[in-house]
Order: C-alpha cells, then sequence, then structure tokens
C-alpha cells in the first residue's frame, strides 16, 4: 500500500496560498456584487432621473429627483389613473391563489400521504406532470378555455392559473415534510373518535405550520411576480394588475422611463420585503425535501 | 419509518427482512372512503379544468398537419429553433456550472459572504418584469448604462446590443443566468450542505488539494443533483418567455425570439393561434425524452429538490 505525501510548505509559503486565496474570495465577492446589484441600479438611476436626463448618458443623475415616485403615488399619468386600484388586484391575486394553494394542496397531500388512498401515486405524478409542460405552452389554450367559461378580464381567471401552476410543488413539498409527522399522532386521534377533518384541522395543520409558511410565500411570490397570464386574461383598467399597467409604458409614445421604472420598483417592493422577512423559510422550503445525492 | 412506531407493540411481528407495512392502513374504511374521496375532488377539479382540458386543447389546436408545413416554410421559425436551441443549452449549462462553482464559494463561513448571499438572491425575489425591463434599457441604444460606462472607461462610444444577433442572443442569454442563478446556487449550496465534513477531512489527509476535493469528493457526490437540475431546467427553459420577450424583443426584427416568443406572437400578434400552438408543440420532440430522462432518474434514486 502506497501512502500518499502530503506536501509540506513552509509557513510563509502556507501564508501567502492562504492570502491569495482570501484575495481571490474577497474579488469574487466584488464582482458578485456588481454582477447582482446592476440592474437593480439601472432601474433607481433611470426613477431618479428627469424626464430629460434620461437620455443624457450618465452613470449618475445630473439632477435626481423624487418626482417620478410622486407621480406614480399620486396616480398623476394615464397609464397609472387606476394605479392604487390594481396594485390591490395585485394582492387579492396573490392572496388568493396562496390560501387556495395551501388549502388544495394540504388537501391533497393529507389524502395521499396520511389517509394512504389507494393509487394515490397517481396524484402525485398527475401533479408533477404539470410542470413538465411549460407555462408558456399552456398559455395559448388556456386563454381560448377562459373565453369560453366566460372569465376573460375577471381576476378569478389568474387565480386558477397560477394555483394550477402552485398547487403541485405544494403537494410535493407537504408529502415530503408529512414525512417527517409520525404516524402514530393520526392514529391516537383516530382512537379518540376523530373524523378526517378533525384530524386534518387539528392534528395535521398545526404540526405543518413551517412547510405552509413557506410555501405559502412561495405562491404569494409566484402570483405577485407573474406576467403572461396576467397580460393575457387582463386587459381592462379596472381588472388589470400592476404587471399589466407596467407592461402598458411599453406601448406609449413618450417614452417615460423614469415613470416606467418608478412604476417598477414600486412593484419590486413587496416580493423584495416579503423576502426579507421570510427568507429563512424560503430558503428552508426549498430545501425541504432534503436535497440528497 | 419512525422509532416511536418500533416500540409500540400495535403490530404482529414480522420476519426480518420483510417491508413494514401493516395491513390494517391500507384499507380505507367506509365513511374514511368518502371523506377521502372529498379531500381530493379540489385537486382532481383543478387538475381537469386548468391542465388536462388545456392540454388536450392545445394538442388539438395543433393537430393539423398544414400546420407544419407552413412552419417550417417560415425562415423565422428556422431561426427560432436555432435560437430555441443555443439559449438552452447554453444557458442551461452556464448557469449550472457556474452555480457550482458560485455554491463553493457560498460555503465559507465568514460574515460578509453570508450578508453576500442575500444581496445575491435578490434577482431571484425580485419580479421579472421589472429587472428585465431594466436590463433592457441598459442595453438599448447609446444612453444605455452599459453603454455609459463603457464611454466613461474607453472614451468612445459603446456597442449597440440590440442591433446585431448575436450580441442580443448573448444578452438574452445572460439575463436569463442573472436572474436564475441565485435559484440554482441555493440548490446546490443544501445539496454540498448535506455532505459530511469527514468526508473533506479524510481527503485533506489523504494530500487532496481544494481542486481535487471539488473534482473527486464535491461533485461526484451532488452529480445526481447537478443531472436533475440540468434536467429540469432545460424542461423550464425550453418554455421561457418573459426574459426574451422583455430583454430582447426578438430584436432586430424577430431574429433572437425563441419558441415561446414566436407562438406567443403568431397566436396574439398575427391572430394565428394554431400556428402558435403548432410552435410551442414543436418542442415537444425535444421536451419528452427529457421528461422521461428525468422521471427515471428520479424513480432510480429518489433525489429531491
Amino acid at each position: 500500500m502506497r501512502v500518499a505525501r502530503t506536501r509540506r510548505l513552509s509557513p510563509w509559503r502556507y501564508r501567502a496560498h492562504r492570502r491569495v486565496g482570501e484575495a481571490a474570495s474577497i474579488l469574487l465577492g466584488i464582482v458578485l456584487i456588481f454582477w447582482s446589484l446592476a440592474p437593480i441600479y439601472n432601474m433607481a438611476v433611470i426613477a431618479l432621473s428627469a424626464h430629460d436626463d434620461i437620455f443624457a448618458g450618465t452613470i449618475w443623475p445630473a439632477s435626481p429627483t423624487l418626482d417620478s415616485f410622486y407621480v406614480v403615488v399620486t396616480e398623476g399619468f394615464w397609464y397609472l389613473e387606476h394605479f392604487w386600484h390594481q396594485f390591490g388586484n395585485s394582492f387579492f391575486v396573490g392572496l388568493m391563489t396562496m390560501f387556495l394553494t395551501l388549502l388544495i394542496g394540504s388537501l391533497a397531500s393529507f389524502t395521499v400521504g396520511r389517509m394512504r388512498l389507494r393509487n394515490g401515486w397517481l396524484l402525485t405524478n398527475a401533479a408533477l406532470m404539470t410542470y413538465v409542460i411549460p407555462a408558456s405552452f399552456l398559455a395559448i389554450p388556456f386563454y381560448r378555455i377562459m373565453q369560453i367559461y366566460g372569465l376573460t378580464n375577471h381576476l378569478w381567471a389568474v387565480i386558477a392559473a397560477i394555483t394550477t401552476f402552485a398547487t403541485p410543488y405544494a403537494i410535493f413539498i407537504f408529502s415530503q415534510y408529512g414525512k417527517s409527522i409520525p404516524m402514530e399522532l393520526d392514529e391516537s386521534a383516530r382512537i379518540d373518535g376523530a373524523n378526517p377533518l378533525q384530524i386534518y384541522l387539528y392534528v395535521y395543520l398545526p404540526l405543518m405550520a413551517p412547510a405552509l409558511v413557506a410555501v405559502g410565500t412561495y405562491a404569494l411570490l409566484l402570483a405577485w411576480n407573474e406576467y403572461l397570464y396576467n397580460f393575457l386574461m387582463l386587459s381592462t383598467p379596472d381588472s388589470m394588475t400592476v404587471a399589466v399597467a407596467l407592461a402598458q409604458f411599453l406601448n406609449s409614445d413618450e417614452s417615460p422611463w423614469n415613470l416606467m421604472m418608478a412604476t417598477a420598483i414600486v412593484y419590486a417592493l413587496p416580493p423584495m420585503m416579503i423576502y426579507y422577512m421570510f427568507r429563512r423559510n424560503m430558503a428552508a422550503g426549498l430545501t425541504m425535501g432534503g436535497v440528497k445525492g | 419509518m419512525s422509532s416511536a412506531q418500533q416500540v409500540l407493540p400495535l403490530q404482529t411481528p414480522i420476519p426480518a427482512g420483510r417491508a413494514r407495512r401493516p395491513r390494517w392502513r391500507f384499507r380505507l374504511q367506509g365513511s374514511n372512503t368518502v371523506w377521502a374521496i372529498a379531500f381530493v375532488v379540489p385537486y382532481a377539479a383543478v387538475f381537469v379544468a386548468f391542465v388536462a382540458y388545456p392540454v388536450v386543447f392545445g394538442l388539438w389546436m395543433g393537430s393539423r398537419p398544414t400546420l407544419y408545413t407552413l412552419l417550417f416554410s417560415d425562415p423565422r421559425y428556422i431561426d427560432t429553433l436555432v435560437n430555441t436551441l443555443l439559449f438552452v443549452c447554453i444557458g442551461v449549462n452556464m448557469k449550472m456550472f457556474l452555480a457550482f462553482l458560485v455554491s463553493g464559494f457560498f460555503m465559507q463561513r465568514r460574515w460578509w459572504v453570508r450578508a453576500l448571499l442575500v444581496v445575491f438572491l435578490l434577482p431571484w425575489a425580485l419580479p421579472a418584469l421589472s429587472v428585465f425591463l431594466s436590463i433592457h434599457y441598459m442595453l438599448v441604444s447609446q444612453w444605455g448604462l452599459l453603454d455609459t460606462l463603457w464611454s466613461v472607461v474607453t472614451g468612445a462610444d459603446g456597442p449597440l446590443f440590440l442591433v446585431s444577433r448575436g450580441t442580443a442572443m448573448a444578452a438574452n442569454i445572460l439575463a436569463y443566468i442573472w436572474k436564475w442563478l441565485p435559484f440554482w446556487t441555493l440548490i446546490f449550496l443544501s445539496a454540498r450542505m448535506a455532505i459530511p465534513q469527514e468526508i473533506y477531512e479524510a481527503a485533506a489527509i489523504d494530500g487532496a488539494t481544494g481542486i481535487q476535493q471539488t473534482v473527486h469528493v464535491t461533485f461526484p457526490l451532488i452529480a445526481n443533483v447537478y443531472l436533475v437540475a440540468t434536467l429540469l431546467s432545460t424542461l423550464w427553459t425550453l418554455g421561457d418567455f418573459p426574459t426574451v420577450h422583455f430583454v430582447s424583443s426578438g430584436a432586430p426584427a424577430r431574429t433572437t425570439d425563441v419558441l415561446a416568443t414566436y407562438g406567443f406572437r403568431e397566436a396574439f400578434d398575427f391572430g394565428h393561434p394554431e400556428l402558435g400552438a403548432a410552435a410551442m408543440i414543436s418542442a415537444l420532440p425535444l421536451a419528452i425524452p427529457v421528461v422521461i430522462l428525468l422521471m427515471r432518474r428520479l424513480h432510480r434514486s429518489g433525489v429531491q429538490l
């Protein structure tokens, strides 16, 4: 048996080695900061520019101003006339999607995982099949079908679409997380005379709370950030969400890019706040399946 | 199987080696079946109404063979196919490779690395619409941020990114990587954290350098996650719409369209929804093998994301 030779470096070479490693880390860190923040910085620069400064081609506006944000907040531009109503629409879509995803997903995974429905694996596999077909491919028939159901220009069309895409992930995470909850709790509740609904409400849901939070924030962010289905289903100013209103700016003849970026920043604030408040839950949600090699 | 189950004498003793599956759990008694069905109905209804029906409808919309002869006779469509393949192959593989490397960087436990991770995840958390619009305006014409930086550094006018197909494609791919790199980095980071430290210590005792440890220890252990992630990302990228739609909008003159934007344009801008559906369906010959590979991988190894 050959013994591997360890490399012996003299102390100062070892220190130099480590210093180079640290310098490389710091350099990579700086690159990552610039890489991650560049488009966000660009958004801020354009939003803070006065209208004439947009085309001046400077790294920082000559006279930065909060006027664009003022216009957005006071709905002072024709694309922004119903801004706060549309903001409310976005929130409604997000919250309903979150609620429905949690409800439908937890019911389905409870049935498959805890009540051991025969052939329940069919349900989980069918659910995962939803992700096989990219969402943008389904958009065309979806639009036509919503016309048939009479749901165009209704927020419920979008809620239905996004819930459809969020629920399989919810079922997956809930079934993975549910494996860590012992079946004895269900059994003892059953012995105490609980029916399945009571077991679901009083045993399953409270114990699934961390998974519920993780999936809920995921569904909320998915609904808020979604564009394509919003754009297809909602075209009246009353029913539009902020995403569609923002995209309207692209049709403008006037190039109000500072207003557009200000709207984009206001639109990006809720997901940023939710992300910062819940980032541990979200990171936990991603890995709740237990990433294994 | 929870440890409690092994202690509670609820089941009859079984010979060692057989799976412990208590018989009574498999039969749902009468009223339980009613509850089970009631609980499953909401998801089943959602699935039938919003997945099965649109899929069948979409397949029916794109079922006429003449649509495909029309498609293939359009030179834009051939360009689109090439673009989609480039976008998927280069975008996904570069992104996964970078995610693997960057996740190694984020394994360090220093305070500034952990703070940096919070900032690094921002592109993923923000809405695609806002950030892709911002990237578009960084690239477009001479007053965009990138050209401004270029002229500050070199004194000359910068290149017009969206005027040539090559740079516009590169911009799309980079924007796509920018948005999704954080998500996959997080996945790989979790996979790396699941590797026990002792293996690295053993490798270090045997004389392995950092790079050797990465190649011979880390990569084999997360190879499964890497493969599943790549397959899944390939599927999702095939249908990626917002990136190309907002960053380049197919510029110049629809030469950088991908299948999703081409189909969308045909269906909603030009009023040919069947052509749009056919364009989307034409991606299936690539998507279906990927799905089969993915399902077999998941089934065999049970990797969960």
